[in-house]
């Protein structure tokens, strides 16, 4: 399935009842370089627009948001030892986790990529 | 991003800024850059590598004039200004009747008069302060058609040089007016990233012609105030407003050494009561290095704990360190668990991580001292 994106600049990818998620290329250039990720554990639950991971730069600390509600089934353990995979590679390398998902309906309220790349340029 | 105010002020050098790229912010009232597309932490290595130029334009410029200035200054800061000789600099810190801290600043016996540059922030304040009470016919003069810039790291001497030869001459803090490229200058052999380099005071007119200038060499790249940041904690220097401000005493954010020989003895600074008890008593909290173990940086207010959970400070500045590449920290904690070596925990996100007290600076300093 095609990637979807919130409006706090995750994405989501959708395939075999998993949601693998991490965050924009337009996040990972506005934090600059990420020295870490706080990950979520396994099987914690996650709610929509709730916080999920932390991503740090040099110079602040940010959250990610749930951009959908669900249980965390993995977390990408390669960003411990080289969090600059994120900015290597945000929207495939550097994913963060990967959920199941409570409701999927969940997944109409996020844009694709036509109106997330709009909503990027208003900003 | 969020839309700036548009009261921002700008330094001479902001269209330079913008045309490089940079990420522009607010900071002290301020249209800054916070970085360049080189990036906060490729800024921050190239910098210790080879040479870094800073715009601090935004930090205030200020000469005292009339004979009396030194003793009148000294009745505001704990240094000893009288023993510094002509062309000589200074760190030191206006204290108040608390025996806080008001602002740091660095002082110049520019021979005729004394050059001082103070906090961006601060600057509005201590200006009345000055005025409210510097006697004696101590004329200040706030300098402001002048930029200031800062050239820092091991290459930073050569660089000058090719400008204006009699700079690899100057020892760290100390002062020369010097013609660079033909651009009357005031050249401290200071900065505050650790690294052996130099402050430029220049004329606004002249101050992008002089930044390019050196942008063209190829050692030097331009350094946002990210960078500045994480450079100069590691360098273990204070951030005012983070790591000292008017909850603080120069005892409790060690600075003992800003209290010269002479003003222990003699005293007659704001506050002199209280520093110099805290200096023959101790003070019962003191400002350290704290490195927390594993990857995840610990930001400012992180609260401290001792063993038993209990709070004993907070960190004040806290972020990564891309020399020591790992995360660091200054704070504050009580002065039983102020020894190197000590082991507390640092509460982040509600879970306690171990972390030690060090000895500061985390990256060694590389000052020239001839």
């Amino acid at each position: 399935m095609a990637k979807k994106f919130s409006q706090e600049h995750e994405w989501v990818e959708y395939e075999d009842g998993v949601a693998t998620v991490g965050i924009t290329d337009y996040a990972q250039q506005s934090l600059g370089d990420i020295v870490y990720v706080e990950l979520p554990e396994v099987g914690k639950k996650l709610t929509k627009d709730g916080d999920a991971a932390v991503v740090e730069s040099v110079k602040a600390a940010s959250d990610v948001y749930a951009p959908l509600d669900g249980v965390v089934v993995e977390a990408n353990e390669e960003l411990d030892d080289n969090p600059a995979l994120v900015n290597e590679a945000p929207e495939s390398d550097g994913w963060f986790f990967r959920m199941e998902l409570s409701d999927e309906s969940q997944l109409d309220e996020l844009m694709d990529e036509a109106a997330y790349k709009d909503f990027v340029e208003g900003l | 991003m969020a839309d700036h105010q548009t009261e921002l002020l700008k330094t001479a050098l902001y269209d330079l800024h913008v045309e490089l790229g940079a990420k522009m912010v607010p900071f002290a009232g301020y249209d800054m850059p916070v970085q360049y597309p080189l990036g906060v932490k490729g800024e921050h290595l190239h910098t210790r590598a080879k040479a870094g130029l800073f715009d601090v334009s935004h930090m205030g410029q200020v000469r005292l004039t009339g004979e009396n200035r030194v003793a009148e200054l000294e009745k505001l800061v704990p240094g000893d200004i009288a023993i510094l000789k002509p062309g000589r600099t200074r760190y030191s810190a206006f204290t108040n009747d608390d025996g806080t801290i008001l602002d740091d600043l660095m002082i110049t016996n520019a021979g005729d008069s004394l050059f001082l540059v103070i906090n961006a922030a601060c600057k509005d304040d201590d200006i009345v302060h000055m005025r409210a009470n510097l006697d004696n016919g101590v004329e200040l003069i706030e300098i402001d058609d002048r930029a200031l810039m800062a050239l820092q790291g091991p290459d930073a001497a050569r660089v000058l040089a090719r400008f204006a030869p009699s700079v690899a001459d100057l020892k760290f803090m100390s002062f020369a007016e010097i013609d660079v490229a033909g651009i009357a200058c005031f050249v401290t052999r200071s900065g505050y990233t650790g690294e052996d380099g130099y402050e430029i005071s220049v004329p606004n007119d002249r101050a992008e012609e002089l930044a390019r200038k050196l942008l063209a060499e190829e050692e030097v790249e331009a350094i946002g105030l990210g960078a500045r940041d994480s450079l100069r904690l590691e360098a273990g220097l204070c951030l005012y407003g983070n790591d000292i401000d008017t909850t603080t005493t120069p005892v409790e954010g060690d600075l003992n050494w800003i209290i010269n020989k002479r003003r222990r003895e003699e005293g007659g600074f704001k506050g002199a009561d209280i520093i110099l008890d805290q200096l023959a008593n101790g003070a019962d909290r003191k400002r350290v290095g704290i490195k927390p173990e594993g990857k995840a940086p610990a930001r400012e207010h992180t609260p401290v704990l001792n063993s038993d959970g209990e709070e004993i400070g907070e960190i004040t500045s806290g972020g990564f360190g891309p020399t020591v590449d790992g995360p660091i920290a200054m704070g504050y904690v009580a002065i039983e668990f102020a020894a190197p070596g000590t082991k507390v925990d640092l509460m982040v996100r509600g879970k306690a991580r171990p972390a030690e007290i060090v000895e500061l600076p985390f990256a060694p300093h590389r000052y020239y001292r001839g």
